[in-house]
């Protein structure tokens, strides 16, 4: 224990990072709460003096709004698609990665790249290779032209070109070019992490795997990823917690249109959804919006935890 | 399974291209391991022991040189092929398994002829832990395990295979010292009950002694001695071999052949015959005095401690290399010491001459 005598210095220390937390976390987070719960809180009305009841129908507004389950929709696909393809992805190159001696630093440097580069210049850089057309808009008069690289790919090797993110894409398109670049987005952080595990690992284990004549592959499931598990356990429930807050990806490729010139929003998501209420002024959806998004990544982590307590091991 | 070292040679290339010189960590060994034996390998620390080990186990390609388990060269045989078990010295147990899947990892990487079916993988793995007396602790993590817990089943580990040579690789390092005596004798048995070919590295001479059939001196890559326990620590080759084996150390003095005797300074301590006058280094075992009135070799006493069965003399000599000359006396013959001088006679067979400049044995009789 501290004396007393000394305990006001530690308080003294620890001002300056209590006061920002206070100031930039805790009260905008009561704060958050707080709207959530009055009516159809809006920050100019209440400038203007209005008051609002409490109740609930922030919340209920919030779940009834079209929009909102598809921004949800978009948002749980592409979580439940990105986490595991690129952890599983991340996990064969760091491991490839680790197992070479020659050209390991510079190819650690280039796969790292994407980390350091602004995720909305990649975006527009996928957006072009996805292209389709010589124009956005598809109107009557436009010439259609293979402009994209992806394309110019798929016809060089006799296939017909796929409309990925022009006016009148589908769905599925649209979610196939987000799915590629946002576990693209992710790959540098999760092998980073992963290789550091790797080598980490005391290298006696796998002499020993050699000794007894252990086969390539069951040294990889029986050996490396168990004793990687913490850190793939550690990217998974991050890389959930991101995805969940999925949303500049989005604009980087389709522009804040979140979709396909005709299908405007098709790809919102839960943040862009809270976006949309604060610029309309609907602080209180927002609110009510943003503590929804809080509760579903609190239940994802403490699933991930539960799971993690079962698979990872030590 | 005997084992057979030929002109074995492990070369490292420097890691700085400038400046680093290679480092040769085994220089040309040549030893034979008869069967069923358990033999010691001895050296101090960084003297390519491991190094030598791992050339054995094949995670290692020696530079130049063979090696033969029995008739078969299996220099070009890859690990698993060569039927070898070999215990880490740090265990590399698997942390994520339990003892009786560390155990029973290896059987279950066997493949075709020699698969096993589950029942037969159990009962070997017991028998295993059996042996080494862990059959209780089949369903702990290794983190659960004490240090002694933990070297048996990296033992069960290696034996499980049945293994046509067993490499121990430091094994009791990173035991407390009641423990490493325990388990020594452990070792001992185990090795004796399965009557596997066993090498056993180790830094500490008194280990390797009270454990082997043979010990294989070595100093910085090259092989300094064969032999018998007892055999080399009667009769060692050179003034390194001579120090590196017995507690308390052997004693080193600055001496002379000169007429047929060994003067330490002034005083004649022996006779000799059949070695010329020269400058020599005197090696005399702590056992090797023996106190008497009429003494040649004059001490200037320390300190005398007592041991029960045993009378440690602690004195002094201007010829000694040692800080202190250490000796012991059996304590039955009540002999008083006293005063400022103590005056000893030396036994013959517990005195070394070498020679001053190579420190090799000068091969002479001592009276
Ligand atoms: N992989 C390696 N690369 C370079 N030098 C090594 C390597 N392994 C061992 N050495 C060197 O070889 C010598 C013998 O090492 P080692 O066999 O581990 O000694 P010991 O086990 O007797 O302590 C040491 O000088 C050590 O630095
Ligand atoms: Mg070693």
């Amino acid at each position: 224990m501290v004396d007393s005598k000394q305990q006001w210095k530690a308080w003294l220390y620890l001002a300056p990072a209590i006061v920002l937390l206070l100031v930039f976390t805790v009260w905008p987070i009561i704060n958050t709460v707080r709207m959530s719960l009055l009516e159809n809180y809006s920050g100019l009305q209440a400038t203007a003096g209005a008051q609002f009841q409490f109740g609930l129908g922030n919340f209920l507004k919030v779940v009834r709004y079209r929009q909102f389950t598809q921004c949800l929709k978009n948002t749980c696909i592409l979580c439940f698609l990105t986490v595991p393809i690129s952890t599983i992805l991340a996990l064969l190159i760091a491991v490839a990665l680790n197992s070479i001696k020659f050209l390991q630093k510079g190819l650690q440097t280039i796969f790292f790249l994407p980390y350091v580069t602004n995720s909305i210049a990649i975006g527009m850089v996928f957006a072009a290779m996805f292209n389709i057309v010589g124009s956005f808009y598809g109107t009557e008069n436009e010439l259609i032209v293979t402009a994209g690289i992806i394309n110019n790919v798929i016809e060089f090797f006799g296939g017909t070109h796929i409309n990925w993110i022009n006016y009148g894409s589908s769905y599925a398109a649209n979610i196939f070019v987000m799915v590629v670049y946002i576990v693209w987005n992710a790959l540098p952080f999760k092998i980073l992490v992963l290789l550091g595990g790797l080598q980490g690992i005391n290298k006696q284990y796998y002499e020993a795997a050699k000794v007894d004549g252990t086969p390539r592959r069951r040294v990889f499931t029986k050996i490396t990823v168990p004793l990687l598990s913490p850190m793939l356990a550690y990217v998974v429930i991050t890389g959930f917690i991101g995805g969940f807050k999925e949303y500049t990806s989005i604009v980087g490729i389709f522009g804040e249109t979140m979709g396909p010139p005709d299908a405007a929003k098709r790809l919102n998501t839960m943040v862009g959804f809270i976006y949309d209420s604060l610029s309309s002024n609907s602080q209180g959806r927002a609110s009510a919006a943003a503590l929804i998004l809080f509760a579903i990544i609190l239940v994802v982590t403490l699933i991930n935890n539960q799971v993690s307590k079962k698979r990872v091991h030590y | 399974m005997k084992v057979v070292l030929q002109n074995l040679t492990k070369i490292f290339p420097s890691r700085d291209k400038k400046a680093g010189k290679e480092v040769v960590a085994v220089n040309d060994f040549n030893f034979e391991i008869p069967d069923g034996k358990l033999i010691g390998l001895l050296g101090p620390s960084g003297c390519g022991k491991s190094t030598t080990l791992y050339m054995i186990s094949g995670l290692q390609k020696p530079t130049s040189g063979k090696i033969f388990f029995g008739d078969d060269d299996v220099t070009e045989l890859s690990t698993e092929n060569r039927g070898i078990g070999l215990v880490f010295q740090n265990y590399a147990l698997y942390p994520h398994m339990t003892v009786q899947q560390n155990i029973l990892f290896p059987l279950q990487n066997l493949k075709g002829a020699d698969k096993l079916s589950k029942e037969e993988m159990q009962e070997r793995a017991y028998n295993a832990a059996k042996l080494v007396q862990i059959e209780e602790l089949m369903d702990r993590k290794p983190s659960e395990l004490s240090g002694g817990q933990q070297q048996r089943v990296a033992i069960a580990r290696a034996l499980v295979k049945m293994p046509r040579v067993l490499l121990l690789d430091e094994p009791l390092s990173n035991l407390d010292a009641r423990l490493r005596l325990q388990t020594r004798e452990e070792i001992r048995r185990i090795q004796k009950e399965t009557g596997i070919t066993t090498v056993f590295v180790t830094h500490d001479q008194e280990e390797a002694m009270s454990i082997s059939d043979m010990i294989v001196v070595m100093k910085l890559g090259v092989l300094q001695q064969i032999g018998k326990p007892q055999d080399v620590y009667d009769d060692p080759a050179n003034l390194f071999v001579a120090k590196f084996l017995g507690t308390p150390p052997i004693n080193v003095l600055e001496g002379k052949i000169q007429g047929g005797k060994v003067y330490i300074g002034q005083e004649a301590v022996l006779e000799v015959s059949g070695a010329e006058d020269q400058d020599v280094v005197i090696g005399i075992r702590p056992e090797g005095f023996e106190l008497a009135e009429t003494g040649a070799l004059h001490c200037n006493l320390v300190n005398v401690e007592v041991m029960g069965r045993d009378v440690s003399i602690v004195s002094h000599h201007p010829a000694s290399q040692n800080a202190s000359i250490r000796s012991i006396i059996n304590a039955d013959h009540k002999t008083s010491v006293g005063g400022q001088i103590v005056r000893y006679d030396l036994k013959p067979h517990k005195v070394f001459l070498f020679n001053k400049e190579t420190e090799e044995r000068i091969r002479c009789e001592v009276k």
